[in-house]
C-alpha cells in the first residue's frame, strides 16, 4: 500500500455519489449535467468532474466536498467515531427565522451543523479529525461549530492525539451575533493549550476558508496545508473591491497567493492528501515522551 | 446613565464628532505615556498605538486602537482600521509587558480590521488569529475597554482579556451593523434596524456574559464631559487592577484558566444526553 493510487480511491469513492446538490447550484444548466468552474469558468460534464474527485480538469481548482465525502477519502475505512453528534444550536440573539432555517438545513444535509468532529485513524495512526461542511450555512461558525471544535481539540490534548482540521467557512455566523465572534476566542484558546501540551495540529484549508475562521484556528496550525486554487482570505473580495474601487486579479486570495505570501506551508492535491498527512503524522509520533517521563 | 437608549441611538452617540478617542483619554488617565513604535517586521501602524505608561504610579502597558478626530488624523490612523502590522506591534508590546510583569490595558475602538490588498498579502487573518491565541495564555493581567465601536475580529484581537469593560454607549459586534444588513438582507441602508436586533449594547453583552463591567459616561454621552468619563474609566481600571492582583496572587495557572473559561462558556446550544462520549461508527 506504500504507493497506492489515492487518485483512484478518490475516483471510486466520489464517482458513485448519488446526488450532488452543491454543484447543481453552481450552474444554470438543469439536472446538474454540467459543472462550471468558479476559478476558470470552464464547463465540464458533471460525471467527468465527479470522476476527477470534484477537481476541475481544466485548471485543477479543488471544489467543495461534503464532510462525509472528505472523511471517506481521508481516514481509514470504518475508523471514524463521531463526537457530540447530537449538538444543535439555539438562538442566542433571537434572530428571526434562525431555528427554522437550521431545521431545514438539518433535513437537507443530514448534518446538525456545519462541522463533524471525532476520532479516526489514518494508516492506523490515531488522530482527532475536524471537517467543516460548506453545505450548512456556508460553514459559518456559530455556537455548535465553536463548541464541537473546542471539545475536539481539548479531547486531543487530553489524550495526546494530533489534530487534523479541514477548514471551510464563510466566516462568522451572523445570526448568532457576538456569540459567534466569541467562538474565535474559544477555538484559538483550545489551540493555545494544545500547543502548550506539545500536541500537533495540522490545518488543511479547503474551499472557501475566510473571515473569522481564517482569523482564528485555521491560521494557527503547526503545519498549514491548502488544496490547489481554493479561496483563502480574511476580508471578502467584494468588500475589498469596494474599498479600493478597482477589480482584483483572479488569483487574489487563492491558495497559491497565500503560499507566495508566506501563510501556507504547502499546497497538496486531493489525490495525495491522505498520503501526505500519513507521512506528517508519522514524523510527529512521539513514543519517546513516555520514556522520558519514566526516566525521571 | 442613559439606561433605556436603543442601540441605534447609541450608534449616534458614538459617531458624534466630539466623541473622545484613545488619544484624548490616554493623557487624562495615565501620568506618563511613552509610545513605542513598530512591529519589528514590516512597519508601524498608526491605527494601533502602544507603549509603557504609569497608572497612579504603577507601570502598565497600554495598547489602543485610534480613531482620528478630524480628517487629517483619520488619514494617518486609517479611520481606526488596523493592518496586520498593528496587531503584530500589539503582540510585541504584550510580550514585553509579560516579560516585565506589567498589566496590559487595551483600549478598543475600531470599525474592524482594514479590508485591503496589502492587509491580505501580509496576513490580516493570521495576525488576528495569533493575537487571539497568544493573549489567551499571556502570563500577565489583561484588561480591555471598548471605548466606542468594537467591530468584529479587529476588536477581538485586542479583547482577549481577564476583564472586559464597555463604556456605557459603546457597541461590540460580530460585524458592523451596516455589514450585517448588507450580508443578511442585501440592503446596507437597513443599518439602524440591524443595530437594534443584533444585541450589541453593553447591557446586551452583560446578559450574554461577554462584557463584565459597564463604565458610565457623562450625561448624554462622553463628548459632553470627557474629563468625567476619563475619571470613570480610571476608577474602573483601579478597581480592576486590584481584583486581578488578588487573582494573580492565587496563582498564574488559575488566572490563565479563568481567562480561558471566560470565553470557553460562551455558546448557546442544546445537546441530547451522552452525546459528548464517543459514539458508534457511522
Ligand atoms: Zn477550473
Amino acid at each position: 500500500m506504500q504507493f497506492e493510487d489515492f487518485f483512484s480511491v478518490v475516483r471510486q469513492r466520489l464517482g458513485s455519489d448519488k446526488s450532488d446538490e452543491s454543484s447543481k447550484k453552481k450552474t444554470d444548466i438543469p439536472a446538474g449535467l454540467l459543472f462550471k468552474c468558479p476559478r476558470c469558468r470552464n464547463v465540464t460534464f458533471i460525471e467527468e468532474f465527479n470522476q476527477n474527485g470534484k477537481v476541475c480538469p481544466t485548471c485543477n481548482y479543488h471544489s467543495r466536498l461534503t464532510a462525509r465525502e472528505r472523511l471517506k477519502i481521508t481516514v481509514d475505512d470504518g475508523s471514524f467515531r463521531e463526537f457530540d453528534r447530537k449538538m444543535i444550536s439555539k438562538n442566542p440573539i433571537d434572530f428571526p427565522g434562525y431555528e427554522g432555517k437550521q431545521q431545514q438545513l438539518r433535513e437537507k444535509t443530514g448534518l446538525n451543523d456545519a462541522v463533524l468532529t471525532g476520532r479516526a485513524k489514518i494508516r492506523g495512526m490515531d488522530l482527532v479529525i475536524i471537517v467543516m461542511d460548506s453545505n450548512f450555512m456556508m460553514a459559518s461558525m456559530g455556537s455548535v461549530v465553536g463548541e464541537r471544535i473546542t471539545r475536539a481539540i481539548e479531547y486531543a490534548t487530553a489524550h495526546s492525539l494530533p489534530v487534523v482540521a479541514f477548514t471551510a467557512s464563510g466566516g462568522a455566523r451572523m445570526q448568532e451575533g457576538i456569540v459567534s465572534l466569541m467562538q474565535m476566542a474559544k477555538t484559538s484558546g483550545a489551540v493555545a493549550r494544545h500547543n502548550e501540551a506539545g500536541g500537533l495540529y495540522i490545518s488543511v484549508m479547503t474551499d472557501p476558508t475566510t473571515g473569522g475562521v481564517t482569523a482564528s484556528f485555521a491560521s494557527l496550525g503547526d503545519i498549514i496545508i491548502a488544496e490547489p486554487k481554493v479561496l483563502i482570505g480574511f476580508a471578502g473580495r467584494r468588500v475589498i473591491e469596494g474599498t479600493i474601487k478597482q477589480k482584483l486579479p483572479d488569483d487574489f486570495q487563492s491558495a497559491e497567493f497565500m503560499l507566495e505570501n508566506g501563510f501556507v506551508d504547502m499546497i497538496v492535491e486531493r489525490s495525495k492528501m491522505r498520503r501526505v498527512l500519513a507521512h506528517l503524522l508519522k514524523l510527529h509520533k512521539q513514543p519517546e515522551v513516555k520514556e522520558v517521563a519514566e526516566n525521571e | 446613565m442613559n439606561e433605556q437608549l436603543s442601540a441605534s441611538r447609541r450608534l449616534d452617540i458614538i459617531r458624534h464628532k466630539g466623541r473622545p478617542t484613545a488619544l484624548d483619554y490616554i493623557p487624562m488617565i495615565f501620568d506618563e505615556f511613552w509610545e513605542m513604535h513598530g512591529d519589528r517586521l514590516c512597519g508601524d501602524d498608526r491605527a494601533i498605538i502602544g507603549g509603557v505608561a504609569s497608572f497612579h504610579g504603577t507601570p502598565v502597558t497600554v495598547i489602543a486602537e485610534v480613531k482620528g478626530r478630524d480628517l487629517e488624523e483619520n488619514q494617518k490612523c486609517n479611520f481606526g482600521m488596523p493592518h496586520p502590522e498593528g496587531y503584530r506591534k500589539a503582540l510585541r508590546l504584550a510580550r514585553q509587558a509579560e516579560k516585565f510583569h506589567r498589566p496590559i490595558i487595551c483600549l478598543v475602538d475600531t470599525p474592524g480590521a482594514y479590508p485591503g490588498v496589502e492587509a491580505e498579502k501580509r496576513g490580516q487573518g493570521e495576525a488576528i488569529a495569533r493575537n487571539i491565541m497568544e493573549f489567551m495564555t499571556l502570563k500577565t493581567p489583561v484588561i480591555s475597554i471598548i471605548l466606542g465601536e468594537g467591530g468584529s475580529g479587529g476588536a477581538l484581537a485586542l479583547a482577549v482579556c481577564d476583564e472586559l469593560a464597555m463604556l456605557e454607549n459603546a457597541l461590540y459586534s460580530v460585524i458592523s451593523p451596516m455589514g450585517f444588513a448588507s450580508i443578511l438582507w442585501k440592503d446596507a441602508s437597513r443599518e439602524r434596524e440591524a443595530c437594534d436586533i443584533m444585541k450589541i449594547t453593553a447591557e446586551d453583552l452583560m446578559k450574554l456574559k461577554v462584557c463584565d463591567h459597564i463604565i458610565p459616561e457623562a450625561d448624554g454621552g462622553a463628548h459632553n464631559d470627557p474629563n468625567q468619563t476619563a475619571e470613570n474609566i480610571s476608577s474602573f481600571i483601579s478597581e480592576s487592577l486590584q481584583n486581578l492582583q488578588i487573582k494573580f496572587q492565587k496563582g498564574l495557572d488559575e488566572m490563565i484558566n479563568s481567562r480561558y473559561n471566560k470565553f470557553r462558556v460562551v455558546g448557546d446550544f442544546d445537546e441530547f444526553p451522552h452525546s459528548h462520549t464517543e459514539t458508534d461508527e457511522q
